[in-house]
């Protein structure tokens, strides 16, 4: 058992988690319902990053990392905002 | 040995995200949910890196992943809290059969003006 098999397993594993995600956001009920859902894709997208760095050995895409991670944030928090506004749903 | 020790913090960080990714289907409304994927993300994410750090095996990428860690840990949690908040006041339900509701009160106050 090597890191890039036990990586590679990893990534699978994100991937279920990404499945399950996505299909929440399509069957979700409400506006933060599906917030949280694609928050939780962020993450995973930054996950994945990170083994994918981690396996390739290389540092070229670490600094994306923190750009997605404070990306997401700043989404989540516009869209708490708008839904303060503009009501649930 | 350290590759093994590597691999298997990232195995088991992607699986506690599986089980937050689950914990979206179990719970019945948002404001349960919310719980699944606050928490268990970040701590998937800290095992994660900590698991990549530990294969690339530099100081300096270590502390670039426990700074990508603490951001995400600070403003994650946050984040979703702002969003259960702004589903709340804007009178999100709680599922029928939650029982406790302690700011029903205040939400009803602020309703009437």
């Amino acid at each position: 058992m090597s890191f890039d098999t036990l990586a590679v397993v990893g990534l699978a594993l994100l991937g279920v988690a990404a499945t399950g995600a996505v299909v929440r956001v399509g069957i979700a009920s409400s506006l933060a319902d599906r917030v949280i859902a694609l928050d939780l894709l962020v993450v995973i997208a930054v996950m994945a990053i990170a083994i994918e760095s981690a396996r390739d050995d290389t540092t070229a895409f670490l600094d994306d990392l923190m750009v997605v991670a404070l990306l997401g944030f700043v989404a989540t928090t516009a869209v708490a905002r708008f839904i303060e506004r503009r009501g649930a749903r | 040995m350290t590759e093994l020790v590597a691999g298997g913090l990232v195995v088991v960080g992607s699986a506690l995200t599986v089980i937050s990714a689950i914990g979206l289907y179990r719970f019945r409304d948002v404001f349960a949910r919310v719980h699944a994927a606050g928490k268990a993300a970040p701590l998937g994410a800290a095992l994660v890196f900590a698991g990549a750090a530990l294969q690339f095996g530099e100081l300096a990428v270590a502390a670039r992943f426990a700074l990508v860690l603490g951001l995400l840990s600070l403003t994650f949690p946050v984040g979703v809290h702002m969003v259960v908040r702004a589903a709340y006041r804007s009178g999100t339900e709680l599922a029928p059969d939650v029982t406790v509701d302690e700011l029903s009160d205040a939400r009803r106050r602020r309703d009437e003006g």
